[in-house]
């Protein structure tokens, strides 16, 4: 008798669940995206909330770059975390529904080339070297060191990289083989970058590339490899200096955070914009990223005043570009 | 045939039975050491992650929401997520698996519809839960307009452990004796009644130890969570039923299944892939505790099952 009373409740409140599927929810704002923008929007979310006494309330979600654009394009969040600019495909999407953006480059991420710290023959590279180890002719054939430059030893070379569908892959493929997405793949590739991280600091003879924060984060078991910038021949190590001054090249590119130019009319998303540019700085050290320069913070809440519409990147990805540069570009939807 | 009848020899058959003995021995042994290997496994896990997660486990962790300070995240949001969704998800899949398989075994007549139905069902249990995400996306977060909520999540699951609890149902069900079946009709009483009053008590504890696998396989899943758009970051908890909210208004009784949430196989994912190392501590011992869950589901079962079984008297 009782199990059969029990079953009936279990159905009626089973039934009841759906008809509070109608429900107004709570004034939320809602962000998703990229991993790699993650921890800093995270980082200012927290912040945000605790200076708000919780009275709004902010969630984060991961659904990498592509997967962000698709629910900001549909207006289902009111930001998007990328870790590239919007493509012209999501750019078609987002005026199909009528979403309209303005596009906020947040930090920079320092793509970090690394090595073994037991590695000695390793003191620099060059980006046609990486292009040797990395091109899709590489493949099965540059196996050992000195296949790539006869002063390096005869020795195995063990690549780690990132996993196809991250935006690290993407823009380490285009700023060194020349090709987006176009790579060897025979080697050991993954989205966690913890792996990489592992697998590198565990082989003498590896090297690998993934975000600083990653690197930064593990200065004991890795060692940064400096590179050759091609447009002034310097050797350049990653660091936030060389970053922010610009001289890390080709391997260093701006990060964004686009918002909904629909939410910015709701006070709570306009504050949190507010709080967003005039806090980075110091959240971005924090999280292990590298700030821009304090002009780019006001120069993004001067165009969210004046609504520049749009990207300044008519859909294309681009390598070497200085954050003055965009700052000064006209946007386009 | 005819050696083995030539002679009776007395030495062949103790050597015989010598060499049985033997075989049975090393076959116990063998499996002494296979059951071995496997608690090993687990119990190492189990205490690398503890040993691992030590210096996190305080009132704090279960009480603070994620950070992206180590030392200050906690997994409120996940576990209370967790729960939620566990709950939606067993109060829908216990009473459609239990009926699917109370019919499918005595109502169905056994025709060529309820053997495709019956294949479907077993081929459902196989499924990739990835799956199950994708068309959770497409029905209850789009079509139904559930959007990314407890209730997405929990329905998501659902189905995916509903498989199991018919197969376990039905298992349990075949599992009763003809002769109660018969007694109860012999009496007068209809299908209902016999089902109600006999084959439903009786088949209880095995539908409860179906119910567990499937909740315990459920509350590991983060794939299809993920599809259907669990969150990373939350900072707050579903709505608690008749509280105030904000706005001044109160929660209605069902307003928490409508909640955006995320789980602890999410939370753990996520402090396994930060840069800092920090967070491993985290994840080892979100880790623990998710273990601690599913075996504490496991010790529920099986202490039901034990006290359901002592009033069956056949």
């Amino acid at each position: 008798m009782l199990k059969q009373t029990r079953l009936t409740v279990a159905l009626g409140l089973a039934g009841l669940s759906m008809l509070a599927a109608g429900t107004a929810q709570a004034q939320v704002i809602k962000i998703d995206g990229s991993s790699t923008v993650y921890p800093i929007t995270e980082a200012v979310a927290e912040e945000f909330q605790k200076a708000k006494k919780n009275a709004i309330k902010v969630t984060v979600g991961i659904s990498g770059t592509g997967g962000g654009f698709k629910k900001f394009c549909r207006g289902e969040t009111d930001f998007s975390n990328a870790s590239r600019p919007i493509t012209a495909k999501e750019m078609e999407e987002c005026k199909a529904a009528g979403v309209e953006y303005i596009e906020m480059p947040v930090a920079f991420d320092a793509l970090t080339v690394v090595i073994n710290p037991k590695n000695a023959f390793l003191k620099q590279a060059t980006v046609e070297e990486l292009k040797k180890m990395w091109e899709p002719a590489a493949q099965g054939t540059v196996t050992k060191w000195n296949q790539v430059n006869p002063a390096w030893p005869d020795a195995p070379i063990k690549l780690f990289g990132a996993g196809a569908d991250s935006g690290t892959f993407e823009y380490f493929t285009e700023a060194v083989v020349g090709k987006a997405k176009s790579s060897r793949g025979d080697y050991t590739a993954s989205e966690d970058d913890n792996v990489l991280v592992q697998g590198v600091s565990r082989d003498v003879n590896a090297i690998g590339y993934f975000g600083y924060a990653y690197y930064a984060e593990n200065t004991a078991k890795l060692k940064a490899l400096p590179i050759v910038n091609p447009k002034t021949g310097k050797v350049v190590e990653p660091s936030a200096v060389n970053v922010e001054n610009g001289t890390y090249q080709p391997l260093s590119r701006p990060i964004f955070v686009y918002v909904k130019a629909a939410s910015l009319q709701k006070p709570e998303v306009k504050e949190f914009v507010d709080f967003y540019m005039k806090n980075a700085t110091a959240l971005i050290k924090e999280v292990k990223y590298v700030p821009l320069p304090a002009a780019a913070y006001t120069g993004n809440l001067d165009h969210v005043t004046k609504k520049k519409l749009g990207t300044v990147f008519g859909g294309k990805n681009e390598v070497g570009v200085t954050i003055e540069d965009l700052m000064k570009r006209e946007a386009q939807m | 045939m005819s050696s083995e009848n030539a002679g009776f020899d007395p030495a062949r058959i103790r050597a015989l039975i010598a060499r049985g003995k033997l075989k049975d021995a090393l076959f116990s042994a063998l499996g002494i050491l296979c059951l071995g290997i496997g608690l090993l496994v687990i119990f190492a896990l189990v205490a690398d992650m503890a040993v691992k997660g030590a210096e996190r486990f305080n009132l704090g962790f279960f009480l603070n929401f994620a950070s992206r300070r180590a030392t200050q995240a906690g997994i409120l949001s996940a576990w209370v997520g967790s729960l939620l969704v566990m709950l939606v998800t067993a109060m829908t899949a216990v009473p459609l698996g239990v009926a699917a398989g109370l019919y499918l075994e005595e109502y169905a007549r056994r025709n060529w519809i309820t053997e495709v139905i019956e294949i479907n069902i077993t081929n459902l249990a196989a499924v990739p839960s990835i799956v199950y995400g994708l068309l959770a996306l497409g029905i209850f977060v789009y079509a139904f307009g559930f959007g990314q909520s407890i209730l997405s999540a929990g329905l998501t699951l659902a189905l995916l452990i509903l498989p199991i609890v018919i197969v376990a149902t039905r298992e349990a069900i075949r599992a009763i004796p003809a002769m109660i079946r018969e007694g109860s009709m012999a009496v007068g009483a209809t299908r209902w009644q016999t089902c109600r009053y006999h084959i439903v008590p009786y088949a209880m504890p095995g539908i409860l130890t179906g119910v567990i696998i499937g909740l315990a396989r459920a509350i590991g899943e983060t794939a299809p969570i993920i599809t259907i758009g669990a969150l990373t970051f939350i900072a707050f908890l579903p709505p608690v039923p008749f509280s105030e909210l904000a706005d001044g208004t109160r929660a209605g009784l069902f307003d928490w299944v409508m909640s955006p949430f995320t789980v602890m196989p999410i939370q753990i994912f996520n402090w396994t892939s930060r840069p800092d190392p920090a967070f491993e501590v985290n994840a080892a011992a979100a880790g623990f505790v998710l273990m601690v869950m599913v075996l504490t589901m496991n010790a529920i079962a099986i202490w039901l099952r034990y006290r359901l079984r002592k009033n069956i008297k056949w």
